[in-house]
């Protein structure tokens, strides 16, 4: 790929998603573009890339799919879990226990590893069985994922890490080769394919939102502009969870950091001065 | 140093894990079938153990059952190798007294990984 054909496609991609590509990774970049130049018949790469020059939708949406980094597991940083568990939910089950109900987001749901390991903490916590209604919102931007995601269909490799045993069988199908998990977890999530850049109008409040290990794709500007938006929607005591890597100063811009539990923040009011000098 | 007891028939099966497990700072030991691995952990109780099902002799569930029977609570940590997750096996070997399983193969990541889990990395 010529540097010429690399910039346009850096160019689309960070326009349409906030994902920032970096040209020493142009094997990685071709690799993956050769199943959308498969799919759509093309005679290579340097074809398909012009003919992206007209915008065709499926095409670009291909091509964007093909960029995201999609790698998950069930649990990944246990600690995340641990948090939302001992920390975030005590203190909502406190605060909602008028209504009852409570609004999850997770952001980037990749392959449903994440949203279905939230649908198990929430069912460890018996809240459904005690009247609770719960939402439980996963998106993402690539529509096979969030398709596999709804399937709900695990490799073995996939549900070895990060799963205790315990929780496979109890809350898993084998199928042959693969598992699937439990239709009541299942049943507790709804899958959309949404990307983080377009307009949060169709959300409801939120109470709770998992954003992890997506904005790292991203520019600082879009990463700002993401996290302000989430602090729309999100309720005045809302928690925003972000993966660890993330947590270090200058990400969550204008959320404050809960105390000793890295990747927590809740909602405050922005704080402008910092925010402007960190964003480019 | 933790340790670790890898109990395998297969040879070249220990010495791969004995390697991963060193790199991950964990002493090793091996034993070839459960008997021999029974007769290991009388002399020195490793920290856990790393148990493949399929052994002449005695097998794996045969081990886990008397070392549960004369050790005291869950000591050591036992994680099961296997290779296909055949949910009646894995009952059989939780009732028994199993940690953790691991699909072979394994390689380090797995291993680290599942090793993280039962809070022994
Ligand atoms: C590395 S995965 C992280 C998955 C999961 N949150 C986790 O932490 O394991 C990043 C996900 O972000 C998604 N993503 C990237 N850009 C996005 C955007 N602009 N809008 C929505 N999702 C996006 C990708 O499709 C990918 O599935």
């Amino acid at each position: 790929m010529n540097s010429h054909d690399f910039s346009y496609l850096a160019n689309v991609l960070h326009r349409r998603t906030g994902i920032i590509l970096a040209e020493k990774k142009t094997h990685m970049i071709e690799t993956r573009l050769m199943p959308v130049v498969r799919r759509f018949g093309f005679r290579d790469i340097a074809s398909l890339l012009k003919e992206l020059h007209y915008g065709h939708e499926a095409l670009v949406q291909a091509v964007i799919e093909s960029m995201t980094t999609n790698d998950s597991a069930f649990f990944r940083d246990r600690k995340t879990f641990e948090e939302f568990r001992d920390i975030v939910l005590p203190v909502l089950k406190l605060a909602r226990s008028e209504t009852k109900q409570l609004r999850i987001w997770c952001a980037a749901c990749a392959a449903g590893q994440e949203p279905y390991s939230i649908a198990m903490v929430l069912d460890d916590a018996k809240l459904i069985d005690a009247g609770w209604t719960i939402t439980l919102i996963a998106t993402d931007i690539n529509s096979q994922m969030v398709a596999r995601a709804q399937d709900g269909i695990y490799s073995q490799f996939e549900v070895q890490r990060g799963l205790p045993i315990r929780r496979l069988v109890s809350n898993f199908q084998q199928e042959g080769t693969s598992w699937r998990i439990s239709d009541h977890l299942r049943r507790m999530v709804s899958f959309r394919t949404f990307n983080l850049l377009d307009s949060y109008g169709w959300l409801p409040d939120c109470d709770v939102v998992f954003c992890r290990n997506a904005l790292m794709y991203f520019d600082l500007k879009t990463r700002a502009s993401v996290l302000d938006r989430i602090g729309e929607i999100l309720a005045p005591d809302g928690a925003l969870l972000v993966g660890p890597a993330e947590s270090t100063d200058g990400y969550a811009l204008g959320y404050v950091p809960a105390d000793s539990a890295p990747g927590l923040f809740y909602k405050s009011k922005p704080a402008p001065v910092r925010r402007l000098s960190l964003v480019k | 140093m933790k340790t670790c007891l890898v109990v395998d028939d297969s040879r070249v099966i220990r010495k791969v894990a004995c390697r991963i497990l060193n790199e991950l700072s964990f002493e090793t030991e091996e034993a070839e079938n459960g008997a021999d691995a029974l007769v290991a952990c009388q002399r020195r109780m490793p920290d856990v153990i790393l148990l493949d099902w399929q052994m002449p002799q005695m097998t794996g569930i045969d081990f886990l059952k008397s070392l549960r029977r004369d050790s005291k609570g869950n000591h050591p940590v036992v994680l099961f190798c296997i290779t296909e997750n055949d949910p009646a096996h894995i009952s059989e070997a939780l009732g028994a007294g199993a940690d953790e399983f691991i699909l072979k193969p394994f390689d380090r990541g797995l291993i680290a990984a599942k090793l993280a889990e039962v809070g022994l990395v």
